[in-house]
């Protein structure tokens, strides 16, 4: 089981990169007392058969584990949203792609922390391939409302590569920057 | 930190390119791969890319590709990563957290130097033979 709702986080957006999507759009919202994550992709999408059996955590699509015979992703995220009272849901259309949305109460004792987002950011904007990723973050808090948006193309532009250290040092204080804005706001 | 826009993020970039000492390491690229399958996020992968990415920071080393790839088929030694050093043999290291990730950092990309107590070789076979078809 994840330790942090980022991990989970990371974990469903990779499940979009080894999809083969071109496009992946990101959204985090926060607020005092719940968490909304949505991660959806143009990639290779499921029929009704694949999307009901990648539930099952003794399913992992052919080819991507040979000899392997569990796919931990989803199940791990369903449950922890049946465990917390939380919202999960997952749509997907073979050819056109896959979207998942949870939603997790942040005062539920069996809600994972939130854990390291910028962390998170940081690596999925950075794993390796040709695919556009939009990360749009918010929190609100007592009426007031922050936001920052993370575009891959346009980060990879501003640094030259997204995967020498230096590199990936800028922008680690990029998101960080960011971040913070947003701590604040939820934090007083 | 104030938050920063991305014509700073460029001229930093700039800046930190004219300031940084291109040590002269090697003629040719290393790299660092780490796995990010849901078994090494859940073993905590994250933290290990941050830590060499913060410790090649600190070692004024901007130049190593680190790169993330899915599972390398060895979960129960997660977080595992993958070190190429043109000179030297590709190593699988295993159980890679943070601080270990700091000695791979020092000994083995800058001083060419194994860190013996964590090599776990290579991917498991069935992820090679994966990789062959």
């Amino acid at each position: 089981m994840h330790r942090t709702i980022c991990d989970f986080l990371l974990d469903i957006i990779q499940n979009s990169l080894e999809a083969d999507s071109s496009t992946v759009i990101v959204h985090v919202q926060q607020d005092e007392s719940r968490c909304e994550m949505t991660v959806a992709d143009d990639g290779c999408g499921m029929d009704p058969g694949e999307l009901k059996a990648a539930g099952n955590p003794f399913y992992t699509r052919e080819g991507k584990h040979s000899h392997r015979k569990v796919g931990l992703g989803i199940p791990f995220l369903a449950q922890t949203a049946s465990m917390t009272d939380g919202i999960f849901d997952i749509q997907s259309k073979k050819d056109f792609g896959t979207s998942v949305r949870w939603v997790l109460p942040l005062d539920h004792m069996d809600t994972p922390p939130l854990g390291d987002l910028s962390g998170t950011f940081l690596s999925a904007l950075t794993y390796p391939g040709e695919f556009e990723l939009t990360i749009l973050r918010s929190a609100s808090s007592k009426g007031r409302q922050e936001s920052y948006e993370l575009q891959r193309s346009e980060l990879a532009e501003a640094l030259g590569d997204l995967e020498s250290s230096g590199s990936l040092a800028l922008l680690r204080k990029y998101i960080t920057s960011q971040e913070q804005e947003l701590h604040k706001l939820l934090n007083g | 930190m104030a938050k920063m826009t991305l014509q700073e993020l460029r001229a930093l970039r700039e800046q930190k390119r004219k300031e940084m000492k291109k040590r002269d390491l090697s003629d040719k690229t290393m790299q660092v791969v780490i796995g990010m399958g849901t078994c090494g996020i859940a073993a905590g992968a994250k933290d290990t890319l941050n830590a060499f990415i913060q410790e090649l920071e600190e070692q004024q080393v901007s130049d190593v590709i680190v790169t993330q790839t899915g599972c390398m088929g060895l979960c129960y030694v997660e977080p595992t990563i993958e070190v190429i050093v043109p000179g030297m043999p590709n190593i699988i290291y295993g159980k890679v957290d943070p601080e270990v990730a700091k000695n791979i950092v020092r000994d083995h990309l800058m001083n060419k130097k194994m860190v013996s107590d964590h090599i776990f070789d290579r991917p498991a076979a069935d992820i090679i033979d994966q990789g062959r078809k």
